[in-house]
């Protein structure tokens, strides 16, 4: 949990992942479209962090947006937050973009 | 040298076009061409021509049509006698050639080529001889064929009804099977274009729920259109648009339970009409591409609204791109999953455990198609609901409306493709 809340705290924008999880790929895509450059961490070989997210109430787990250290959410909140403008005003606010 | 020519020489031409209202000949040679061209270019410009002025356009329309007949044919060297001698017994006559002899002469030097025209006198020949019968002789053909044309039809219209009528026999008997089948448990696809939904009655259900709300959908547009015409007040739309709009996003809901099922029949459109299926996107429209057509419908907008509805395409867009991306990915790695190097043939213990494991996580990628068709419907859904918040109600009946119409049309150009005669 505290590793989760550390990692997320670290840079701006921040997505947990999995190798081979293609719609966490596409969330990626949406962001560096938008000219963010999140921080990605793979959970792939590590249980106990994608565990974490679960406990956090991640769901589903990944992918797992967090912009300014906050849990943002997962593909379909991203969609939603993207289509009604907030996406980009939360990635403004937490300076991970500035237009 | 025919008397009425001019001081000019003759020039004699292998069609004699020139027989109509102006009584002077223009007779032209065809051999030589090179010379008679620019020889008739010297005569068109020539003083004599002047007299002629009132002609000169339908000449000048001869002109070009010898000159075409010219480039045909440079084979055809100058036969000249008989074409004079038959021009003299024209003119003699005054027959009167009307502006059709132009075109009957063109069918004429095409029958003169098809004969033989390297051979001169052939060519000539036969010509004199159509040319003694004319008009009659083309004439009677023509009509002849027009005849035999027209009775070709005829059976062939014959044949078609006849195909038609047995088809609706046809139709009746294996519509009455499928019930008697149906009646007795046969699960039987109805999708209409040789599909084969392999969730079984889910599929089924699916196809049933969605014919359902079409029809749902077409009265809701209906009242909705009646109250635009009209005029209704504001407030009366309201409740028709909210009613429109929220059952439009019920197909959302039935195919999330249907993807369940078979994800895809779902995905690939199995459910919707050919023409629909062209041009889908992960199991269902474009919005950005909607956004696009829906604009010129919905004016007058503001410059701002203008700017919105712009802003919301792209945002769109953006977004359709990305889930476009993870698509690509997931085919990717499905088709590297499976083209790896475990054998085909699985041989041996080894060889199964390797298949079998290769299978698990193909397993598992396809089941992200699931995720995908959600998300796409998801941004389809925003979208639209994002679009009605910048547009007025009114705006949003007329939305509602193009939206339907567009996708009826599409729909009816499917039904009038699948029924198209084929031979």
């Amino acid at each position: 949990m505290d590793r989760v809340k550390d990692l997320a705290s670290k840079k701006a924008a921040v997505i947990f992942t999995k190798s081979s999880c293609c719609m966490c790929h596409s969330i990626k895509a949406l962001f560096y479209e938008l000219g963010a450059s999140p921080e990605i961490h793979e959970v792939d070989h590590d249980a106990d962090l994608e565990w974490a997210l679960q406990r956090l109430g991640c769901n589903p787990a990944l992918p797992a947006v967090f912009i300014g250290g906050k849990y943002v959410g997962s593909a379909r909140d991203i969609i939603s937050l993207h289509v009604d403008e907030s996406l980009k005003q939360k990635l403004i606010d937490a300076r991970a973009i500035w237009f | 040298m025919p008397s009425f020519v001019t001081q000019i020489p003759p020039i004699s031409s292998s069609n004699g076009t020139e027989g109509n209202t102006s009584q002077s000949s223009r007779v032209l040679n065809f051999g030589a061409p090179e010379q008679s061209l620019e020889f008739r270019a010297g005569v068109y410009n020539s003083t004599s021509l002047t007299n002629q002025a009132a002609h000169s356009d339908l000449q000048f329309g001869i002109y070009e049509k010898m000159l075409q007949g010219q480039n045909r044919s440079n084979q055809v060297s100058n036969s000249g006698g008989n074409r004079e001698a038959w021009l003299d017994s024209n003119m003699a006559n005054g027959s009167p050639h009307t502006d059709t002899s132009n075109e009957m002469d063109a069918d004429d030097r095409i029958q003169n080529y098809d004969m033989d025209p390297s051979d001169p006198f052939i060519a000539s020949g036969s010509g004199d001889r159509h040319r003694e019968k004319f008009p009659e002789q083309k004439t009677l053909r023509r009509l002849a064929q027009n005849r035999e044309a027209a009775r070709k039809s005829r059976l062939r219209k014959k044949a078609y009804v006849q195909q038609l009528e047995n088809s609706r026999l046809k139709l009746t008997q294996l519509e009455q099977e499928v019930q008697r089948a149906r009646k007795q448990g046969v699960v039987i696809s109805n999708s209409g274009d040789q599909s084969q939904p392999n969730g079984g009655n889910g599929s089924l259900a699916f196809v049933a729920e969605y014919s359902r709300w079409l029809e749902e959908q077409s009265k809701h547009i209906t009242e909705l259109r009646t109250a635009v015409t009209a005029h209704k007040s504001d407030g009366e739309l309201r409740s028709l648009v909210e009613t429109a709009a929220s059952h439009f996003n019920d197909i959302f809901r039935l195919k999330r339970t249907a993807a369940k099922a078979d994800v895809f029949h779902i995905i690939y459109g199995m459910w919707t009409s050919p023409a629909e299926r062209c041009f889908m996107w992960i199991g269902g429209f474009r919005s950005s591409e909607l956004l696009k057509l829906l604009v010129s419908h919905l004016e007058p907008l503001t410059e701002q609204q203008l700017a919105s509805i712009d802003h919301l395409q792209q945002t769109s867009l953006q977004a359709e791109e990305a889930l476009s991306q993870g698509m690509d990915a997931l085919q990717q790695s499905l088709a590297e999953t499976l083209a790896s190097d475990a054998p085909v043939v699985p041989a041996g213990s080894s060889g199964m455990a390797n298949y079998m494991g290769q299978m698990a996580m193909a397993m598992g990628k396809l089941g992200s198609l699931e995720n995908f068709l959600r998300q796409a419907d998801h941004l389809r859904e925003k979208t639209l609901q994002q679009m009605h918040t910048i547009l007025t109600t009114r705006q949003s009946a007329r939305a509602l409306l193009a939206i339907n119409d567009y996708f009826s049309r599409l729909r009816a150009l499917s039904t009038l493709w699948l029924a198209r005669p084929q031979e």
